[in-house]
């Protein structure tokens, strides 16, 4: 009797990890993947902004607009409760975004504003990119300053 | 047996006169900075390229709030928690009290205006570097900040790392003002080797430390635990970071990667920092981290 209470339990302690795993994996992977979406596309900017890549209109019309459509993505799904770097392993999200999810909303719609900001500009010549870019990359630092970890 | 003992507590007595003596704080020479007159709009690049208020601002402050150094961040250890002190022109609660010299003697010794080693977590091990010149512009600009009447709070430690006293021997092991990187060739070398070793004090996270908590340059700057709290800082010699000169540079305007991912954590306030400085400021950086030996030993 008392064996089989061991293994019932030992089940459902490796039932309940394997749970948990699974739980976070697909927000995890969205919101990574999100993340992904706008470095390929600020890569593409950032790119025509140094000079690295020939400017092209239209490409960097595409390309500001992908970052507005990410930043139209509603995130409260993506960020469930207990998926923090505190919590789990393949995350750099720090605890405090639980704490203070006004104000990472608020961060988030800044980058929606700072993507708009490139919107409206990019298709307009090669030396419009730099500036708007700077705004961007200040809404990213903005939020990593409060809610990134370092790498492990 | 009698003279045994005598010469025994002579020794003991010797021994412990000098320990006094070895672990006195030294401050500058009197009157070091007489006639030195500092130029304000010039201090606030040293103040930016320095970090100062990256750690000296309130906790939770952003924007321009980050000017007002009212201190309260703590920075955790394994020697116990350090809490940044107000060093706003505060005369009771900053340091609006304190001489020019008492400033020189806390940016470059670690000493207090009381006498006092300060804990370095300070970092006075890189601002030991500091020309004169920048240390009277700093000092100019300070004056011209907002004053914050919130009062310090004590550091949080246990015996024996609470006597400071005995940072005077921690000092005679890791504290001077030699360059880490002993030769630069031409200006862009010697500014970008003032930069990361005495304002911008890059080796404070980047470079690993030893059991007291001394930097072990014979590993300068290939990257370390991190200091306050959990992760890892990065190595920036060649054989950790493989960007190029100009990658650098863009990463230390923009806080962009080479692939576009974005700086996150401390480093953030060190990006914005850099962002303020001249584009040579942050070539000058990239072009000594490229000229890092890989293991980060000198030779």
């Amino acid at each position: 009797m008392t064996r089989f209470l061991t293994g019932l339990a030992a089940i459902a302690i490796c039932t309940a990890g394997a749970v948990q795993a699974q739980d976070f994996s697909a927000p995890l992977k969205a919101r990574q993947g999100q993340f992904r979406i706008l470095a390929i596309n600020l890569g593409t900017l950032g790119g025509m902004a140094q000079g690295k890549i020939d400017y092209d209109a239209e490409a960097a019309q595409m390309a500001a607009d992908s970052l507005v459509a990410v930043t139209m993505i509603h995130e409260g799904p993506l960020w469930p409760e207990g998926s923090s770097e505190m919590d789990i392993d393949g995350t750099r999200a720090k605890a405090e975004i639980w704490d203070n999810w006004e104000d990472f909303a608020s961060k988030w719609s800044a980058l929606g504003a700072a993507a708009e900001g490139m919107q409206t500009v990019a298709a307009t010549g090669q030396e419009a990119l730099g500036p708007a870019l700077g705004q961007l990359g200040a809404a990213c630092k903005a939020c990593h300053d409060s809610y990134r970890a370092p790498e492990s | 047996m009698r003279r045994l003992i005598g010469g025994l507590a002579l020794a003991g007595l010797f021994a412990a006169g000098a320990a006094w003596v070895l672990s006195a704080p030294r401050p500058l020479p009197g009157g070091s900075f007489a006639g030195v007159a500092g130029d304000a709009s010039r201090g606030a690049q040293v103040f930016t390229a320095a970090g100062c208020a990256s750690c000296h601002h309130a906790p939770d402050a952003e924007g321009e709030a980050k000017l007002v150094l009212t201190g309260g961040q703590r920075f955790v250890s394994d020697f116990g928690t350090f809490l940044a002190p107000n060093i706003s022109p505060d005369p009771d609660h900053g340091i609006g009290g304190w001489s020019e010299e008492d400033f020189a003697n806390a940016v470059l010794r670690g000493v207090s205006p009381e006498g006092a080693h300060l804990y370095p977590a300070f970092p006075y091990t890189a601002y030991t570097r500091m020309d004169d010149r920048d240390l009277a512009d700093l000092w100019a600009y300070m004056q011209t900040l907002p004053a914050s009447d919130t009062p310090s709070l004590p550091h949080e430690l246990g015996f024996p790392f609470n006597i400071r006293r005995s940072l005077g021997f921690w000092k005679l092991l890791y504290f001077n003002d030699d360059w880490v990187m002993p030769e630069a060739e031409g200006q862009q070398m010697v500014r970008g080797r003032y930069l990361v070793e005495a304002l911008a004090h890059c080796g404070e996270c980047h470079t690993p430390r030893d059991m007291l908590g001394g930097l072990d340059t014979s590993r300068w700057l290939t990257g370390a635990p991190n200091p306050n709290g959990r992760g890892t800082i990065p190595g920036l010699t060649p054989d950790h970071l493989s960007w190029d000169a100009s990658e650098i540079a863009y990463y230390l305007e923009t806080g962009f990667t080479p692939d576009f991912d974005s700086v996150g954590g401390h480093m953030v306030e060190v990006v914005e920092n850099f962002s303020q400085l001249s584009a040579e400021d942050r070539a000058a950086v990239a072009a000594y981290l490229k000229a890092l030996p890989e293991g980060g030993e000198m030779r």
